[in-house]
This record gives C-alpha cells, structure tokens and sequence, in this order.
C-alpha cells in the first residue's frame, strides 16, 4: 500500500501510543492529611494496630476505573467478639474516602469485595474496628500503569 | 435521572450453619462528582449509589456507606451464616434519595 | 568445519530435587567434544515413569527459522545475575559450552550471524514433530505434551486464518493442554470459537469473567500417565489487558493471583495428584518468586519471557524450565514419581537443529498443505538485509531499528515508537527480506501506524511506564516485554532507579538539542492498545520504507545509554 501525502502527514484521532490511559492523568491527589483525618475519626483514640487484615488486590490494575479489591479480616465473628467495620481508602484519589463495610455476627466471616476507582499508582488503606473498640490497619500499593507493551 | 438494575447471586439451598457467598451488582453510572463537562466546562453533578443494606428475615446482616471511589456498577460480595430458612432483602439508596430493592428467599437444611 | 550433520553431544541435566543441580549439565557434554547424529541428539537414558515435553512461544513459526539470542537481558532484585539473566559469554562460561559451538549458536548471540551459516536454522513443526514421536515411541503411556502460549500470533499465516493454521497443526501434534497469551488477541469470540471445538484443555487458573469474578476457564486438569497422576494448572499471562488491547476481550480479568495457584494446587492434591505441574505464561522472574511463595508445585514449565535455560533451576522444591522460543527447543523433563512424590528427575531442552532432525512427512505435507494459499506472497521478496536483522534485547534490536527508521521515514515524524515485544525472527547479512520476515516481526491484531502530538513530559512518562514494567524489582510488577524501542530520539537509563527517576539526557537526535517538557513532537508508532487507533497497518510502512531503500544498512544503535 502506498501513502500519500496527505495521508502521511494526518495525525491519528481518538487515544494514542501503545499507551492507553484508563483514567485522567491530571488528578490532584488529596492531602496526606485528608487521609489521616479520616483515620483518625475513624479510629477515634484507639491504637493503630497490625496484623489480622488480609488485603487483596491487583499488583497492577488492569483499569484504573475498576480494580477489584478484597478484605477479610481474621475474627471468631460470634456475638461477643467481632468485626464491625471496615474502612477502606485510597491515598492517591482526589479524596481518600472509598466505603466502609458494616459487618455484623451474622456475617459469619468478616470478608468483603468491591471495585473501585484508583486514578494513579497510590496505596489502599483497610482500617477494621473490632466489637471491643480496637482498631487494625493494612495497606497494599496498587500500580496504575499508562499501559505497556510487553510480549 | 438513573435507572439501577440489581441482580444477586446465592445458592438456593445451604446447610445450617453453612457460610454462604452473596454477590450483588446494581448498574448505575456511580457519577462521582469530579468530571467535567467536555462541551461546557461545568462539574458534572455528584449522583451516586451511597448506601447498601442486606438484611435476613428483617435484621441486618451487612452493610456499606459507599462513596464516589466505588467504581461503576457497584459490586458487593460478602458472606453471611446461615441458620434458618428465610429472607433476604437488599436495597441500595442514591443520592436522590432513590431506593432500588431485590428479594431471594434460601432453603436452609439440616 | 564438521559437517552440518555432525553436531556435539546435547547431555541430559541430571539429579535429585533436593539437591543442587549446578551447572554441570552441559558441563559434561561440552567437555567430551564429541560428535553426534540425530539419534544422539535424542537420546535420553531410561529412567522415572512420567515424561513432560513442553513446547512454549513458538509464535506460528511452522517453518525452521533464525532466532539471535539477546545480548542485553539485565536482571534486577534477586534476578540480578542469575539465568535467565545471563548473556553471551558469561552464559557460555555459566554453562561450560564452547563458543562456537552448537549450543552457544543455539543458546547465545556470541558470532551469531557467522555460526548461522555453520548450524542452519532452527525449529520447524515437522522437526518437533519427529522428537515427540520418538520421545513418544520410546514413553508409551508416560508422556505429557504440554504447550505454554503463544502459539497461534507471530506469522502472515496465523494473522490471515486467524491462528486457524496453528490449531490445525497443533491439533496434528497432539498436545494434552495449553495455556494462552497472543491467543486473546484475535478476540474473545474467536478464542471461543477455537477453544469450543480443541480436543485437549485450554488451561488458565488466573482467568475469571470481570462481572462476577468466577473462573471463565478450567484451572487445571488431571490426567494419568505411567501410573501416577498429574495435576497441570494452567497460567495465562497476567497481565494481558494492560499489555495487550482490553477491548478485545472486555469481559475479562486476568492477573497473577497467587492465592488462587495455592488453592488449586491444594484441590489438586486433595484429589489425588502425584505431580503438580504450572503450566505457566507468568514469564521466568514471576514464576521464580511464585515458586519461593507457593508450595505444593513440582514443576514450573515457564513461558512469556522467551528464555531458553539447559538446566532446571530449582527454587525450594519446585523446578523451572525454560524452554526458549519460536521452537527452537523443545523441553524433555523425565520424572521418578513414587508414592506420591517426585524422587528425581532428568532434562534436556533439545535444540531443534532442523539440518539434523528429519522432519515428519505427514507434518511437513500439512504444513505445506497449510501455507499453500499464501506461498507466493510469503516468498515476495522486498528487499536487502545487508546486516543482521534480529529483535532481542532489552532496549533495541536492529529490526525494531528498521521499523523506527521507517516510522520516521513514511510518516515524517521527529520520534518513532516500536513496542519491546520479544517475538519475531531474524534475517542474516546478505539474506533477502521478504514478505514472511516483515509479517514475523510485525504480525497482529493492532497493526495500525499512528501519528501523533506528543509533549516531552508525555515522552519520559511513557518511558518511566514501561522501564517499571521492565525494571521493577519486585518481579510481580514486571510485564515480561522489553523497553520501547525509541528511533529519533537518544535517552540515558539507571535500571537500579525507580519509577521517574530512571530516565535522562533525552535527546532528539536530528537536532541533538534536549527534549523539552512542555513541547510538543510529531510521534509515530504501532501496536497501541487503545481502541480505534488510527493509521495504516505497521507492516505497509515497512514495506514501503525498505521498498524505497532497498538494501537496509543497519548501524550499531548508540541512542540507549544504560547507566550501571
């Protein structure tokens, strides 16, 4: 096939490159603070704890605008002791606030999945309180990538 | 305004005391607030999905305050023990005000 | 000179699991120097009752082709020096193999266009066809066949029956599962297509519909051979809708997810399996950290990343091979399976010498049978490689060389762009270049040429992307391709950096000025994973650029400056 001039010279419409960007690359990241602000009322004056939290997600999403994410948080889940909540954040978004999970002893395991929105690499936060008031935390950096073109 | 169209899964029958698997999806364009028009340059106005309930045989079992990070078409999975035959009902609420429900019955055994 | 007939002794890795294998392999083969015919070339001494032949990455090459090993495959982390990361003469010596002989044509791209002229090519279905029957001949009831992806992208073929001619052939081979990569790029719907009628497993424990995350395809697959029974879990690439175009099978997620390996290798051994054996599309890095974290596994047969390592490396309990590319190899691995363990093990990656193996006559016809249609084009010759053309390495390759140059050439830009795939043959000095070698390098689903607007800061961004993709030392980052090619434009790269901070002195080269952030340059490039890319397909750019120039002239690229 030959081009012609005209042809040769036209700038490609829609998206380009090998590289697709799933989501808007000019996104201002909340504050630091935005997120410990919510920590903290979320938290209230209990210690920030680790261990008990297992979160799942993708080392790399395949769609900023969808990334699937799990937590399960390790409980007895009887009426006497177990997990009320689960906050999740992300420390990167425009705002940290994602959802918070509301458990009950019905539950019968404290384990939750969900999609969310990620609009560069950044960390999830999963922040649990416990019936008895105490508090865990767990965090997993997830990679939003341009897009590559391994193979 | 948005239309939302639930839909469950959950096996139909279980054992007592099994720990069972929900998933729920509601589709719903989840408009976070934070877009702009392309055309007018104006904010497109925040309508999202912002609560979820699933309650068995009128209590509460699960629950989720949902903000705009939730990507669209919110999908909820979780897990509830089972000790009797009965109902579930489970209804999300936009930011209208707007409430969209489902109901699965499940047979407990044994 | 030997004679092409005449080829050293190709030894058989030996040795116990808990052992270390060390590299003796070729160790000893090398230091006897002896000659050999196609019958040593297959030999293998008895032993176990299990026998896996693993064929991976052949990329639709039926015929036997030419395939320079890269000169340049930096390890970072604890891959840092360690095979598949070791190159050239430090591969030779790492595996005690006399430069000049076979293996270090086979294995290496030390006088790679020198010792071509000596050794032939290499691959050709009907070559492997002949090694499985033999090794099929001699293992009744024992052999499993089993093929790691990328079987049906690669070639003019496989792109205009739409991997039908690989099925058809593959079918002919027999193999007993698969796992996939390019396959997914002819579309959700035609992988259906071939899928619903294969008449063995197509595997892929890390596939799940994305609405309701539940697995879209079989995990694994149990079968029984020389009495014990074999858990084969199958592992697609993980990151395919990020490297490769989502659109084209948007219902789907993929990803490494280690916990489900666990899982399944866990049911596989509640139901009885002897072996378990990934069946693996991670890439060598990503299945070395998946076997230190997973337990439970035997055998990693790993694909992706195009190495070709003579012996197993063993991590913890778990062996990986590595069976290389464009079916230049074909893996062997004997197992002594006994009450439920694997006790020990021999292996040979088999070169396949195609001037030493006999091709297969009922494969050679269906191959020809197969190609046919396309004879005439295939043979079209284009033009003239005066130097060698080849594809691998980290940062360039010379065909991707020739694909920047004609980006930059037919469609007037300042900065060309080519894909770090892996796959695609190679075009000796003096070989003329015909319609077959463009469409090896070239040959997809996502062809078209874009031209574009881009800033400096856009540029560096993507380059930062994709060095992380390369050169994140946690290997679950890593996409298993190489760095963008880059034509018109020079940058310097510290791999020991992170993400940012990895790239420099980026220069265009036609006016040696610095590239600055905030212009904007005229782009060219292929292969975007983005939907509805504009621009003629990739290989009518080449062919019209070498067209025009006729003898292509390769000059050794100096635009990289990779910082220690």
């Amino acid at each position: 096939m030959e081009l012609n001039r005209r042809e040769i010279l036209a700038l490609s419409g829609g998206s380009i490159a090998c590289f697709a960007l799933g989501v808007s690359a000019v996104s201002t990241p909340a504050l630091a603070s935005a997120t410990d602000e919510r920590i903290k009322a979320f938290a209230g004056d209990a210690e920030l704890r680790e261990g008990r939290i297992s979160l799942t997600a993708p080392e790399i999403a395949e769609n900023g605008n969808t990334v699937p994410i799990e937590v399960k948080v390790e409980s007895p889940m009887t009426k006497d002791d177990y997990v009320s909540e689960v906050m999740v954040l992300a420390d990167g978004n425009p705002m940290p606030g994602v959802i918070t999970f509301l458990f009950s002893p019905m539950s019968g395991e404290a384990t939750a999945t969900t999609r969310i929105r990620l609009a560069t690499t950044q960390n999830v936060i999963a922040v649990a309180k416990m019936s008895n008031g105490s508090v865990f935390m767990e965090k997993k950096n997830v990679k939003v990538t341009i897009g590559g073109c391994g193979g | 305004m948005a239309t939302a169209k639930p839909r469950v899964k959950l096996p139909d029958k279980a054992t007592k005391g099994e720990v069972i698997t929900i998933k729920t999806l509601v589709s719903h364009p989840m408009e976070s607030g934070q877009r702009k028009d392309r055309k007018t340059g104006e904010k497109i106005p925040r309508m999202i999905i912002n609560k979820f309930t699933a309650t068995f045989n009128g209590q509460q079992v699960f629950g989720a305050n949902i903000e705009p990070a939730v990507s669209a078409n919110p999908y909820l999975e979780f897990t509830m023990k089972v000790e009797e035959s009965g109902k579930f009902e489970f209804v999300w609420v936009d930011d209208a005000g707007t409430t969209y429900k489902t109901e699965k019955g499940i047979e407990v055994t044994g | 000179m030997i004679s092409r007939r005449e080829f050293l002794q190709v030894s058989v890795a030996t040795g116990a699991l808990l052992g270390t294998a060390g590299s003796g392999a070729w160790t000893a083969l090398a230091a006897r120097q002896g000659l050999m015919s196609e019958a040593e070339l297959l030999a293998f001494p008895e032993f176990g009752n299990v026998t896996l032949v693993h064929l991976t990455d052949i990329h639709a090459q039926l015929k036997p082709i030419f395939f320079r090993e890269p000169s340049i495959n930096i390890g970072v982390g604890e891959a840092a020096g360690k095979p598949p990361h070791v190159t050239g003469k430090e591969f030779l010596e790492l595996y005690k193999i006399e430069p000049g002989s076979p293996e270090a044509f086979a294995l290496t791209y030390e006088d790679f266009a020198a010792l071509a002229k000596t050794y032939g090519r290499m691959g050709g279905i009907d070559r492997i066809a002949t090694v499985l029957k033999s090794i099929r001949a001699d293992r009744e009831g024992r052999v499993l066949f089993l093929d790691g992806g990328d079987t049906w992208q690669g070639s003019y073929t496989s792109l205009k029956t739409q991997g039908a001619d690989m099925v058809e052939v593959m079918n002919h081979l027999e193999p007993d599962a698969m796992t996939a990569h390019w396959e997914f790029t002819f579309g959700i719907d035609r992988v259906r297509e071939i899928v619903d009628n294969l008449p063995f497993a197509f595997l892929g424990q890390n596939i799940f519909d994305n609405e309701w995350d539940e697995p879209a395809f079989e995990a694994y697959k149990m079968f029984e051979r020389g009495g014990s029974k074999i858990a084969v879990i199958g592992q697609a690439f993980p990151y395919l809708p990020i490297a490769n175009p989502r659109w084209m099978f948007p219902k789907l997620s993929f990803g490494i997810r280690e916990q489900n390996v666990q899982q399944n290798v866990d049911a596989a051994r509640a139901a009885g399996a002897d072996v378990v054996v990934l069946l693996s599309h991670n890439g060598f890095d990503v299945d070395r950290k998946l076997a230190s974290r997973v337990t439970g596994i035997d055998v990693i047969l790993t694909g992706h990343t195009h190495d070709a390592i003579p012996e197993p490396v063993i991590v913890d309990k778990t062996l990986l091979v590595a069976s290389g590319s464009h079916g230049k190899f074909l893996s062997r691995l004997d197992l002594d399976v006994r009450d439920g363990q694997v006790k020990g093990y021999k292996y040979k990656l088999i070169p396949i010498f195609s001037d030493v193996i006999t091709p297969d006559k009922s494969m050679t016809e269906l191959v020809d049978k197969v190609r046919a249609p396309y004879e005439a084009e295939l043979k079209t010759v284009v033009g003239k490689a005066d130097t060698l053309l080849y594809r691998r390495g980290n940062f360039n390759g010379t065909f991707d060389d020739l694909i920047c140059d004609a980006l930059l050439s037919e469609r007037e830009a300042d900065i060309a762009l080519s894909p770090g795939f892996r796959w695609g043959t190679s075009v000796l000095p003096g070989q003329d270049i015909t319609v077959e070698d463009i469409y090896n390098a070239t040959g997809m689903t996502y062809p078209a040429a874009y031209r574009s607007e881009m800033t400096g800061a856009r540029l560096k961004e993507i380059l930062e992307d994709v060095a992380d993709n390369l050169f994140n030392p946690d290997p679950y980052y890593q996409q298993g391709g190489d760095m963008v090619r880059v034509g018109g434009m020079g940058y310097a790269i510290d791999v020991s950096q992170t993400i940012g901070n990895r790239i420099s002195d980026m220069t265009l080269l036609k006016s040696g000025e610095p590239i600055d952030p905030q212009k904007t340059y005229i782009v060219a490039g292929w292969a975007s994973v983005a939907e509805a890319t504009e621009g003629p397909p990739i290989w009518d750019v080449v062919t019209s650029y070498i067209k025009r120039v006729g003898t292509v002239q390769g000059k050794p690229n100096q635009s990289v400056l990779v910082k220690a």
